[in-house]
């Protein structure tokens, strides 16, 4: 069986502007939503506060929930139905921080049963003092920045054996984060600057692969958050695992790509660059699409099945790998052919005396 | 080639049966006895979030614990300043930072220079603020003095709690420190948690005081309280109606003896009104200071604090030796039992705060496993008939692949001794999605190869020699982002990243080295010469 033929051409590079068009519009987007809701919707791990998972004999509302914790302060918290259909599971979360924090599932509980007349089972109870909440939230921020630098690192060193200068690259980062940090800035920002400084240095150092791997992933985890702002949902410290493994994935497509272009260039010298990433997609196309479905039907089964817990996190992977599928072809090959055009003038023309001279 | 072969074989079937050795502890419920002194025995942990339990970051209070270190540093210095006479106005602590010393005289200021030098080179002394009828002196706790009793503190704390969770009785509990004096505990499998908490979290100190009878309980209630003394509270229930009672007491504030002393508690039932009480056992030191304490203040009653809550107060009929005495408060069997535990376990040095806790109850963690491993089952059918479909008899072979990928994986565990999460269980799933693509890579550089007309040996060679190059590097990378993973992720997190460095691991092995043999051997061996793929 076959879902691509060989010998297939679909000109993919020709659509680059619309798909930049769908993309910036993407990103705008989640950028202009994160901005509106001031940052993205942390967890109670990244913000402190409490989440209580119960279990009530019926279906309530959750105004009515919301009235049963009157008495103990707490009637604005969020409530939110959980789980499967039919199930009167439930989460209740509290973002105040500043109230006592141990003994409140009893309290809660206490409350629904006097409240409803029935049994309320705790099921689940997540409390995290703000200071933790930060700690986390560096510790999370800090392993997306460094895995971005060591995919940096190692895709410059592999690709374009220029080990010297993705050092040198790595280098300049620790300095410019080191002084940053001197000037106390705060730790989203000091991840932002360092990634700005990335790709500034990618650019600059010439480390054009870096350079596409690393936009194209940082697209994909962007409009991956766009997607959790949008449908309302909580970024918590499992949800930064789906991220990373979202950056893992988008990178196993990117460089499947990569690997056949830099395989092409080698082959057919006479080819434009265009010419030369148009097949070598199409070339890859086939493995990229059975890759991706099958990845997506186990994680579609995961969304479906997996249960409340999960779900969110199976959420992330689903719009990840759709997202990562589209990047690895649609903005990281574009990016090198951008590179290409601005600093390959000498070359081209070097190429077209070759031409013109025969 | 053949010979090369049947080494690969070899190595391929010694792979499978270690990882079936590995796998058998969590697969069986009751291992033979002979197994346990040449295999492996570990199971595969199950995470907090698939088993229920508890999960908890304290902070000790180390400034407290330098605090009170200094409280007793001045407690020394007053019975050293009578020594050398050396007399003062007034001696108190500044905060963590130091002492305050304010000398009557003077001449007095060359004795207690030396006395410091000599006697207490952590401090170092410096001229104080300017004061009326008397000289100021600042004694700084040094950093490192500092450091030090902060340390101090907080391995102590993690060694009493360690103790206290022992002797509570849970079955796999994991407790270590972090930085910042943080401690990290795990109960698996824990029913109360409240429970656990008030056991873990008691600062436990014991004190014995004495009741000042002098002064007037009302005129203290008022606001007057007598210079030296306070006032505490015992806090009764009433195990019929559940009303709190809280009775005040006027107590001298100097402590008598603490439970540092203590060697032995345990639980007793009084005959009398069948309740259950507390007996504690001072140990030789301790039982004399108790006889002596005893002797003197005859008639007089003795209260009992357990952090700063009265116990009891009764009175001192006669001197008491041996070194045994009773703490009595209408407990409940539970009750006396943790109460015996945090004191035989010893006091806290320093108080600690809950900064994070989570309890998942074993049903929801039930719940998980068996929705996580539902989906494992049906997403994974779901990609071997796609396999089989696709590529044919290959198919098949990386279907094989991808049967010992998970077998690795769940082997891999069990031999790191690495944690099973919810998380987990989802790199697992991502897993296998994803471990069929090297093989995929492979079988479409295979197609390649064949099309352009080379016979099947020759296809699969050019196949896999083409692809490992872009298998590498993709997995390289992931490797990478699952490292970075494991090195900041805490809990669930960290779970994912070990299941996700596994997995990549295992893959590979699986997809480049394992799938070659079979096609080695049909090809070489067998000397097939058509190829479905």
């Amino acid at each position: 069986m076959e879902f691509i033929k060989p010998g297939i051409n679909i000109d993919f590079i020709g659509k680059r502007k619309i798909a930049l068009c769908f993309s910036l519009t993407l990103i705008f987007l989640t950028v202009i939503l994160l901005i509106w809701r001031q940052g993205p919707n942390y967890g109670v791990d990244f913000t402190g506060g409490v989440l209580i998972q119960v279990k009530l004999a019926e279906k309530e509302s959750p105004a009515d929930i919301r009235k049963a914790l009157e008495p103990i302060q707490l009637q604005d918290s969020i409530i939110q139905e959980f789980g499967e259909r039919g199930h009167a599971e439930y989460l209740i979360r509290v973002r105040k921080t500043d109230i006592e924090l141990s003994g409140l599932d009893e309290k809660v509980k206490k409350a629904l049963e006097d409240h409803f007349g029935k049994e309320a089972d705790i099921r689940r109870v997540e409390m995290v003092g703000p200071k933790v909440g930060k700690d986390l939230r560096q510790k999370a921020l800090f392993a997306i920045f460094y895995s971005i630098l060591f995919i940096a690192i190692y895709i410059s060193g592999r690709f374009e054996h220029q080990w010297l200068m993705s050092i040198i690259m790595a280098i300049s980062l620790a300095i410019v984060v080191y002084v940053a940090s001197g000037f106390g800035v705060s730790v989203t920002w000091l991840i932002l600057l360092a990634l700005l400084v990335t790709l500034g240095l990618c650019w600059f150092l010439r480390l054009k692969y870096a350079l596409g791997a690393i936009i194209a992933l940082i697209h994909d985890v962007t409009i991956t958050v766009g997607a959790f702002a949008i449908t309302d949902r909580e970024i918590s410290l499992s949800i930064i695992a789906a991220f990373l493994t979202i950056v893992g994935y988008s990178l196993n497509d990117t460089i499947v790509v990569f690997d056949r272009i830099r395989e092409n260039l080698g082959r057919y010298r006479r080819r434009s660059f265009e010419e030369i990433m148009n097949s070598s997609i199409n070339e890859t196309l086939s493995r990229t699409i059975l890759t991706s479905s099958t990845t997506l039907v186990v994680v579609i089964a995961l969304f479906i099945l997996g249960g409340g817990v999960i779900h969110d996190f199976a959420f992330a992977l689903l719009v990840g790998i759709v997202i990562g599928t589209y990047s690895s072809i649609f903005v990281a090959s574009p990016i090198l052919l951008v590179w290409q055009g601005r600093f390959s003038e000498s070359s081209k023309i070097k190429k077209g005396l070759v031409r013109t001279g025969r | 080639m053949t010979k090369n072969l049947s080494w690969r074989g070899a190595i391929g079937g010694a792979l499978i049966l270690i990882a079936f050795l590995y796998l058998v502890p969590s697969l069986s419920k009751e291992l033979p006895p002979w197994w346990k002194g040449i295999f492996p025995r570990d199971k595969i942990h199950l995470g907090l979030d698939l088993q229920g339990g508890m999960h908890l970051v304290l902070e000790v209070d180390a400034e407290k614990a330098v605090e009170s270190s200094l409280e007793r540093i001045i407690e020394e210095l007053r019975h050293d300043f009578r020594k050398k006479k050396i007399r003062y106005l007034e001696l108190k602590r500044r905060g963590a930072e130091g002492i305050q010393v304010t000398l009557i005289r003077e001449e007095s200021a060359s004795d207690l220079k030396d006395l410091i030098d000599r006697n207490y080179p952590d401090f170092e002394i410096k001229r104080g603020p300017k004061v009326e009828n008397g000289v100021a002196f600042l004694l700084d706790l040094s950093p490192k003095a500092r450091n030090h009793i902060m340390k101090m503190a907080s391995d102590q704390a993690l060694e009493t709690i360690r103790n206290r969770v022992d002797q509570f009785g849970v079955s796999e509990p994991d407790i270590r420190p972090q930085e910042n004096h943080r401690i990290l505990i795990q109960l698996p499998g824990i029913q109360d948690p409240k429970r656990a908490i008030e056991l873990i979290g008691k600062t436990a100190l014991l004190e014995f005081k004495l009741l000042d009878e002098e002064n007037s309980l009302e005129d203290a209630l008022k606001g007057n309280i007598p210079p030296g003394d306070e006032i505490l509270k015992q806090v009764t229930v009433d195990p019929q109606t559940g009303i709190k009672k809280e009775v005040p007491y006027l107590l001298k504030r100097r402590t008598l003896l603490t439970g540092e002393y203590l060697t032995d508690a345990r639980v007793q039932i009084d005959s009398q009104y069948n309740e259950p009480y507390v007996s504690i056992a001072f140990d030789a030191r301790g039982a004399k200071l108790f006889e002596r304490i005893t002797g003197e203040h005859i008639g007089k009653r003795l209260a009992i604090v357990l952090d700063n809550h009265v116990y009891s107060a009764p009175v001192i009929r006669d001197k008491i030796s041996g070194g045994r005495a009773q703490i009595t408060g209408n407990f409940t069997m539970e009750e006396a039992r943790d109460l015996a535990i945090v004191l035989r376990a010893g006091a806290l040095p320093a108080p600690v705060k809950i900064l994070e806790e989570r309890t998942v109850g074993p049903s929801l963690g039930k719940d998980s496993i068996q929705k996580g491993l539902k989906s494992m089952v049906i997403g994974g059918a779901a990609v071997v008939l796609f396999m089989v479909l696709y590529y044919g008899l290959s198919g098949l072979v990386a279907d094989m692949a991808l049967f010992l990928n998970i077998l690795f994986i769940m082997a891999g565990l069990a031999f790191f001794g690495a944690t099973l999460t919810l998380p987990g269980i989802a790199g697992i799933i991502l897993t296998i999605g994803m471990a069929v693509d090297a093989n995929v890579l492979i079988f479409e550089r295979i197609r390649e190869e064949l099309r352009l007309g080379k016979p099947p040996r020759a296809a699969i060679d050019a196949g896999y020699a083409k692809a490992l190059v872009t298998i590498l590097d993709a997995n390289v990378t992931t490797f990478i982002a699952a490292l970075v993973l494991f090195q900041f992720g805490t809990g669930p997190v960290r779970g994912f990243a070990v299941t996700l460095s596994i997995g990549i691991v295992a893959s590979f092995v699986t997809a480049v080295f394992m799938t070659r043999i079979v096609f080695d051997y049909f090809f070489t061996v067998k000397r097939q010469t058509k190829l479905s793929i």
